[in-house]
């Protein structure tokens, strides 16, 4: 599956922490690219080898609820396995998303992560489509 | 932000007075600037925080106060159990138990000048900072209950540390009530790997001289005196706490519908206290305070190894250690009567005064230390808990500058080679793995610390004892 034209990803301003936030054609792609926002707080993912895959499936009510434990289970992820992603797949459907995530182990030589992530809040915590039909997938993450 | 609403009750005083839904006032402290200064959300988040059942007298922010999630970093609020007071996640933050700890080195800068680099260079190497970095020390599932239910007390047992220091840490090293149990799997694996870490972000290790004394006589019972060389550690429960924070905060969304809690914000879910989500909490969080107190014990015990090498000469005694991100079981007096209540503090320092039973012998006249922490250039403080802050704030204080500037507006502003050569010129040496984590933790990016402590000291929630300055700073 490749990204749509549309799929990118930003950071936006929080005084203490830093929010994250993916746009796609799709909520997967959208959740995908907030993925991407997440590991550019850590390092630069054009840096990261995606060489290994880890899969991650959570359940949520809501796709807002969904998203912020998307993200927490890749922090989750990041610190047992002491990886980095800089790639993403995610399928969701009805309450249950499926994910990908391809990466490997951090290097801090070459990473030089910045920081590490302690968890996704439910700060500016938004799922939702623009006027445009654009999917607007957003948080601020504690770091 | 608009101060308009607020009515001014001292120079140091805001109150708002309870709005639609707040059952109590919200009173933020801070001089006319820095509350001017502060995030218009840190209006919002207080007078949320009025609006949850049980709360007792007021919900407070103090001097260093900015926008958090629910709570404001910050916050201090106590619940009443008997009154359907609530227990909140979000009140207590991610970084459960995150705080400070200072040591008494029996130093002078002269004597550590010639060998500054080689004690930077030593401490980088010996302590783990940053992400990624592993302890030496793995312990397994047993290993990890023992420490939960031990925290720093367990440290000193297993070697890491000596016996004296238990007097000088909140609750004598070991939190009461620490439910393991209650503590996830994924919560322990997160940890499995972290103990004797340093982290990342804010958190580091510093060696620091004391610059001026306030409080001569305060200062003489704490064992400092002007020119004396301390250590300072900012850490926290690391990954377990995160994840526990992280967990429980999801929780209690859904405890929060099933008790018909009415939340103004999603990130203010919580619990009854008397609860079964409550209660798991309570005893899942004074885990996380352990596995901080455990933490910081054994990064004391790794800085002892080195200095023992580097400066033989050097005593590292504890002066004491407190914790920011917390809710407490404690007596307070509210209007004239005595109350237990659970305080919630937030990026908030305890700041007992004179005479309470929980403090060592040595600060029964003074208070208990208030160590507030700076940020690589900027000056740390040393205070001292008051009798008033007891009515002021459930005893609370400041804990920071905290900050002022963006990350995003910190990394456009400043490059963290810069920032590193700045500070060697005026004789700090930084030693840290990134130079982006510097440039977002720049000092310019935090608010004035002066500030922050002098309008704590005239508020009455702590007084000024000592200025610290940086002159090493391992940095995550």
């Amino acid at each position: 599956m490749t990204d749509s034209d549309s799929a990118r990803w930003e950071h936006f301003e929080h005084m203490a922490d830093i929010g994250v936030r993916g746009f796609g054609a799709t909520p997967d792609e959208a959740f995908s690219q907030a993925a991407l926002a997440l590991s550019a707080v850590i390092c630069d993912p054009a840096s990261i080898r995606t060489t290994e895959k880890v899969e991650v499936e959570c359940e949520a009510a809501d796709l807002e609820l969904a998203l912020a434990d998307w993200l927490n289970a890749l922090v989750y992820e990041m610190s047992v396995r002491g990886m980095v992603f800089g790639r993403f797949r995610v399928d969701i459907a009805h309450d249950r998303l499926k994910g990908i995530a391809w990466g490997e182990p951090v290097d801090p030589l070459r990473h030089r992560p910045a920081v590490e992530i302690k968890g996704a809040t439910y700060t500016e915590l938004k799922v939702e489509r623009e006027a445009g039909g654009l999917w607007r997938a957003q948080c601020v993450v504690d770091v | 932000m608009n101060i308009d609403h607020l009515e001014q009750i001292d120079a140091y005083t805001w109150r708002l007075n309870p709005e639609t839904g707040m059952h109590v006032p919200a009173i933020l402290y801070g001089d006319e600037a820095l509350v001017r200064a502060m995030d218009d959300k840190v209006l919002e988040q207080a007078a949320n925080v009025a609006r949850l059942p049980g709360i007792v007298q007021a919900s407070y922010a103090m001097p260093d106060a900015h926008w958090g999630y629910g709570f404001p970093i910050g916050g201090v609020a106590a619940f009443d159990a008997a009154a359907g007071g609530v227990v909140s996640a979000g009140g207590v933050g991610f970084d459960v138990s995150c705080g400070v700890r200072t040591l008494l080195t029996g130093l002078k800068r002269p004597a550590v000048e010639p060998v500054k680099a080689l004690l930077a260079d030593a401490l980088y190497a010996d302590i783990p900072v940053g992400l990624g970095s592993h302890g030496k020390i793995r312990l397994d599932t047993q290993g990890l209950d023992a420490m939960l239910k031990g925290g720093a007390r367990w440290a000193v047992e297993q070697g890491w540390g000596e016996a004296c220091d238990l007097a000088r840490i909140e609750e004598h090293g070991r939190m009461e009530g620490a439910r393991p149990e209650n503590v996830s799997a994924r919560a322990k694996e997160r940890q499995r790997a972290e103990m004797g870490t340093l982290g990342s972000g804010n958190h580091y290790l510093e060696v620091q001289e004391v610059a001026e004394i306030f409080d001569a006589g305060a200062a003489q019972a704490f064992g400092i005196a002007a020119g004396d060389l301390v250590v300072s550690i900012h850490c926290g429960s690391r990954g377990l706490g995160h994840q526990i924070g992280t967990e429980y905060l999801r929780l209690m969304q859904g405890a929060a519908k099933q008790y018909g809690i009415v939340l103004p914000d999603r990130e203010l879910a919580c619990a009854p206290i008397e609860s079964e989500v409550g209660q798991e909490y309570l005893g899942a969080m004074r885990a996380a305070i352990n596995c901080a107190l455990a933490n910081r014990q054994i990064l004391t015990h790794l800085t002892r190894q080195v200095f023992a090498r580097v400066l033989p000469a050097a005593r590292l005694e504890l002066l004491y250690d407190v914790s920011h991100n917390t809710c407490k079981f404690e007596e307070h007096l509210v209007d004239g009567e005595r109350r237990r209540l659970y305080v919630h503090r937030k990026g908030a320092t305890r700041a007992f005064g004179p005479g309470r039973p929980d403090l060592p012998a040595a600060f029964a006249e003074t208070g208990q230390p208030v160590l507030i922490g700076g940020s690589m250039g900027t000056a740390s403080y040393i205070l001292a808990g008051t009798s008033r802050s007891e009515a002021l704030s459930f005893a609370s204080a400041c804990h920071g500058a905290g900050r002022s500037m963006s990350r995003h507006q910190a990394t456009r502003t400043w490059q963290g080679r810069q920032v590193i050569d700045q500070l060697a010129e005026r004789g700090i040496l930084i030693r840290s793995p990134s130079y982006r984590g510097v440039a977002e933790e720049a000092p310019g990016a935090y608010k004035d610390v002066h500030a922050v402590v002098r309008a704590s000291d005239r508020a009455g929630l702590a007084r000024l004892v000592a200025r610290l300055e940086p002159i090493v700073c391992i940095k995550g």
